[in-house]
């Protein structure tokens, strides 16, 4: 193996222990929910961000543990869907997949690396957005449009606010 | 079995956490029903915050927010009154535009279908005599242009031409103290003398106080006064009460110049061009001034002579001579002469007029 390679998968780093506080895990989903919520009518320009996602991916990682990742997914994305005029369950489905596969991914790969950090931002925004899409098209016959180009650039965005983000989490 | 759970622990932990949820959409897409309560909760939690949030903002971010409003205001302001007036300007502008091509337009339909023979004629400027009411145009004498004749508007009279240079002439209007016509009430067929008062409205002096006169009715020219032909729409009645003496003071109020005056006509020629006989034309000189050609038309004809000319001359009879002609007529298909013995049958057919011979 390379160093690079080495330095990805954290062969030579023990893992990284749980920094975070326990009593963080309710107000900061809550925060992001709330943002998502309150977001689009002051800073519009902020709209295309997923917060919950982003909060649900750091807390996967940094948890290394799927089912850690799977219970905050579903807990972040069943509150977002109170918040939203679907039935209570899309987003939580989506956001449980993300946080069990992050939480597996974490498992593998070293999350403190900023590439990666990027690269999981990315792919797990498209990811959630395609999951939501094909959900909503399966389950509830809605015509949603997906745009791929659009979704990828959404996803370039939200990963290069990612890294900073957990970053500032990280600190906590 | 505990071993295989554990050993597929986390996505057992998957499928049951996704087959719940699952199994919640299900639910409430196969009901219609909605989790009312959870949606509940999350709102009432959310709006004390959002109120809190918004308060903080309002007093933070939207404070300073609306001051930079408020100093890009004054820029703004100015910008905006600039583009104001310019957009005034381009208004009033095309304002004249459109109302120049209107009465242009106006003016030349008018030309076309009225009986007289008309001369267009542009206001080029006014006299600056104080109070007068006398404007120049821009037709003379050497367009046909003579001393007294009517200028009239497609609305009505304006004036006369009191003096005729070889390139301009000067107009009097009809406001101006120094004119006068004969004028005659639309319904009571009363008449009387229009006189320019020096402003707005002109007096219709020489009316009886026991005529009846009403408001807005209207007053045309009964070409009593050699200059207008009749029938000319004057103006319309403003003010009718009884006088002091033994006439009504009547103002009116001009139809001709309610438009503005940019644009004019010269009556070259009227409906009775020629001039009657027994009636006197002053010689020209003969007020001792110099020599300058004077306009005037005959008076309205008498009802002999419209009878002969309502036959097909340029004469336009009013509604009285189409009828005493009718009563002429059938009067004299029975032998009898309106006025002497018995009435005649009005309600007979008058017998069509005999066709005309022509002339070797």
């Amino acid at each position: 193996m390379t160093d690079f390679s080495d330095q990805i998968m954290g062969a030579r780093r023990s893992p990284r222990i749980w920094r975070f506080r326990s009593l963080l895990w309710i107000p900061i989903p809550i925060v992001a929910i709330f943002f998502q919520v309150y977001s689009p009518m002051f800073l519009g320009y902020l709209s295309f961000l997923e917060a919950p996602l982003l909060v649900t991916v750091f807390f996967a990682l940094t948890r290394r543990e799927p089912i850690s990742g799977l219970l905050a997914g579903c807990a972040i994305g069943l509150l977002q869907d109170a918040f939203s005029h679907n039935p209570i369950g899309m987003f939580g489905i989506a956001k449980s997949l993300v946080g069990y596969l992050a939480g597996s991914l974490s498992q593998r790969v070293d999350v403190d690396n900023l590439v990666i950090r990027f690269m999981a931002g990315f792919v797990f925004y498209f990811f959630h957005q395609f999951l939501y899409w094909a959900l909503a098209s399966a389950l509830l016959s809605q015509k949603l449009a997906m745009d791929p180009v659009q979704t990828v650039v959404l996803s370039v965005l939200n990963a290069l606010v990612a890294v900073p983000l957990f970053a500032a989490l990280d600190k906590l | 079995m505990d071993n295989v759970i554990s050993r597929y622990r986390n996505v057992t932990a998957l499928v049951l956490v996704l087959g719940a949820q699952l199994l919640l959409l299900a639910y409430q897409v196969k009901r219609q029903q909605e989790l009312t309560p959870m949606r509940v909760w999350a709102v009432t939690g959310f709006m004390p915050v959002a109120r809190l949030l918004g308060f903080t903002r309002y007093y933070t971010i939207g404070a300073v927010e609306r001051f930079a409003n408020l100093t890009s205001a004054q820029s703004d302001n100015a910008r905006l009154q600039v583009d104001l007036d310019r957009l005034k300007l381009e208004n009033q502008f095309l304002k004249n535009q459109l109302s120049t091509a209107d009465r242009g337009r106006a003016l030349a339909m008018f030309q076309a279908t009225s009986p007289h023979r008309l001369l267009a004629a542009r206001v080029v400027g006014s006299s600056t005599a104080p109070g007068s009411r006398v404007l120049f145009l821009d037709r003379g004498r050497n367009n046909g242009v003579m001393k007294g004749m009517a200028v009239i508007t497609p609305d009505g009279i304006a004036g006369r031409i009191t003096s005729a240079q070889p390139s301009g002439s000067q107009l009097v209007l009809l406001t101006d103290m120094n004119f006068a016509a004969g004028v005659i009430s639309e319904k009571g067929r009363v008449m009387g003398i229009a006189k320019g008062q020096g402003h707005a409205s002109v007096l219709v002096d020489y009316v009886q106080n026991d005529d009846k006169v009403d408001l807005d009715e209207m007053f045309y020219t009964s070409g009593d006064d050699w200059i207008f032909p009749k029938g000319l729409p004057v103006g319309k009645v403003k003010v009718s009460r009884r006088g002091r003496g033994l006439f009504k003071e009547i103002f009116i109020d001009p139809t001709g110049l309610q438009r503005g005056l940019e644009n004019v006509l010269i009556l070259l020629e009227g409906v009775h061009q020629s001039v009657p006989p027994g009636v006197a034309v002053p010689a020209a000189g003969a007020e001792g001034g110099p020599a300058e050609p004077t306009s005037r038309i005959a008076p309205p004809l008498s009802p002999d002579t419209a009878q002969s000319a309502a036959g097909g001359g340029r004469q336009l009879p009013i509604d009285a001579d189409q009828i005493l002609n009718k009563y002429d007529q059938i009067g004299k298909s029975r032998g009898q002469r309106l006025g002497a013995g018995t009435a005649p049958d009005f309600s007979a057919v008058p017998p069509p007029p005999a066709p005309k011979q022509p002339k070797p």
